[in-house]
């Protein structure tokens, strides 16, 4: 195993020793310590490696992580695993603002609260919070699926393009062209699977699954007041 | 952008490192602001009025105003100096007088309270913490903001604190939009910002409502209500500290909580230096949500 001190070691240096790890690499553990927040933190990983970050992170912490496991035991601040391509990112406290926007692929395990915009534009990411979402999460989500254990905030999906959103407890308002959808067997199959893989204690049959109404699509004179 | 940090101690022990510990989280914000800093911190109470004012020539303006104020008033007023900023001890009720004599010498006034003192210049915050010397200031409760200017010029005017009450003060992160026809309504009703800035406004703004006797859970209620814009907002008055986001809540914030404080951060950076912050109790205000404590 590896250590990294952030109090005696640059974020550059830190970052580049982490890239330059190769694909087929011996050095597969490492850990992080005294992050303190720092912004960018573990970014543009490309190597099957584990990295553990003991504390709290700033902005876009693991972004654009590709193949790697980021473990972050405290929270992280805002747009981690912006941009995510494969691999996984967990957080075990709370994630802020737009955590997962834009990614991908992988997965992303937020086991606290998420705050708003969580998921926005997200690519094909999955990602699972055990806690509550904020306001405009999934807001133009084109693909992967967002789980949420607990509550949903304001316009949920709003614009929603094939996201699957599953969400066990409340929502609050669901965003424009985002219905609720009846859940298939193959839901309860990918939510199982999801849920186990992100450690999370639900059963699939306590969500609901929220879709795209695909009525924004395209534009149509009769929905002009919509767009 | 622009960096918010306040502290909120609940225990007397700690008052002697205020301004130790709100130092040390302004400097941490110095790339969210880097224009200019300013800082408010409630000391100790004189048994008189504190006024904070400002030159930028000092030794001229500063050279025996503690006198000439003395012989205005009628009344025994002190100075102490520190840098570009005098704190004038004045006996209570000669507020308005000491004011207009201010304003007849050209010299700015930053704040009035019986604990506020309030200090703020362009510049890099780890210069104008050193130049005023923060380190060493104790108190209850201190509020600082780094800025980085998108409303108005960088000029010390401009820089945040904000005060526009005895006692209370504003620092703010975002930029109002409907400032222009709340200056108006403020200035018709009494409370008129000297600056052309939107932060002063909704400084002006909570004052107000402070006045008419709302508390400050219920000003920063009516802020929710009647400013347009994005904000996150820290308050403080002489017994309280309170904080409010938009409900867009764009603009960061982190709060964490333990036996001995509250604090503010515009990002988690900026508490991750303070005593005991492992063990905190460490959220994101939620939008559009008060948030306040009193003693």
């Amino acid at each position: 195993m590896q250590t990294i001190d952030m109090a005696t070691t640059p974020l550059r240096e830190l970052n580049s020793t982490l890239q330059a790890q190769a694909e087929n690499t011996n050095q597969t553990d490492w850990v992080i310590e005294n992050p303190k927040g720092a912004h960018a933190v573990a970014v543009g990983l490309d190597a099957p490696i584990e990295v553990t970050i003991k504390g709290s992170t700033g902005y876009y912490c693991a972004g654009m992580n590709k193949q790697a496991t980021v473990h972050v035991t405290g929270s992280a601040g805002p747009g981690v695993a912006e941009n995510m391509m494969s691999g996984t990112v967990i957080i075990d406290g709370d994630a802020s603002q737009y955590a997962g926007a834009t990614g991908h692929g992988g997965l992303l395990v937020v086991k606290g609260n998420a705050s708003s915009r969580c998921g926005i534009s997200m690519k094909g990411i999955d990602i699972v919070v055990h806690g509550n979402i904020g306001h405009m999460s999934a807001f133009m989500a084109q693909k992967g699926n967002l789980v949420v254990l607990g509550d949903a905030g304001d316009a949920l999906g709003d614009s929603l393009y094939e996201t699957r959103i599953f969400v066990r407890g409340k929502v609050k308002s669901l965003g424009a062209d985002c219905i609720e959808k009846e859940m298939r067997p193959e839901h309860f199959e990918l939510l199982k699977d999801l849920l186990e893989r992100a450690g999370a204690d639900a059963k699939p049959e306590e969500f609901r699954r929220y879709g795209s109404a695909r009525k924004l699509y395209n534009f149509n004179i009769d929905h002009a007041g919509e767009y | 952008m622009c960096g918010i940090v306040g502290l909120f101690l609940k225990k007397e022990e700690l008052r002697p490192r205020l301004g130790d510990l709100l130092t040390d989280m302004l400097i941490t914000m110095t790339d969210r602001g880097p224009d200019s800093a300013g800082i408010a911190i409630y000391g100790d109470e004189t048994g008189g009025l504190k006024m904070t004012v400002q030159s930028d020539t000092p030794e001229e303006t500063f050279a025996g105003l503690d006198a000439a104020l003395t012989e205005a008033l009628g009344q025994k007023v002190t100075m102490r100096i520190i840098d570009t900023h005098a704190v004038l001890t004045l006996p209570k009720g000669s507020e308005a007088e000491a004011r207009a004599f201010m304003a007849e010498k050209g010299i700015r006034v930053m704040g009035t309270g019986e604990t506020m003192e309030i200090y703020k210049e362009v510049g890099l915050p780890k210069d104008v913490a050193a130049r005023f010397d923060i380190r060493s200031k104790g108190g209850s409760h201190g509020i600082g903001h780094t800025r980085m200017a998108t409303e108005s010029a960088v000029t010390t005017l401009g820089a945040h604190p904000f005060s526009t009450g005895d006692d209370q003060c504003l620092v703010h992160n975002g930029s109002l939009s409907n400032h222009n026809r709340m200056r108006r309504v403020l200035t018709r009703k009494g409370f008129p910002p000297q600056t052309e800035n939107d932060t002063e406004v909704a400084a002006c703004y909570i004052s107000s409502r402070l006045a008419e006797g709302a508390n400050l859970g219920e000003a920063l209620e009516g802020a929710l209500e009647d400013l347009d814009g994005f904000f996150t907002f820290v308050v403080g008055t002489k017994n309280g500290f309170g904080v409010v986001r938009d409900p867009i809540a764009c603009k960061p914030a982190v709060m964490a909580e333990t036996d001995d404080y509250v604090a503010f951060g515009s990002e988690y950076r900026a508490l991750a230096t303070l005593p005991g912050i492992e063990n905190a109790r460490v959220w994101e205000p939620e939008p559009a949500t008060v948030y306040f404590w009193e003693r």
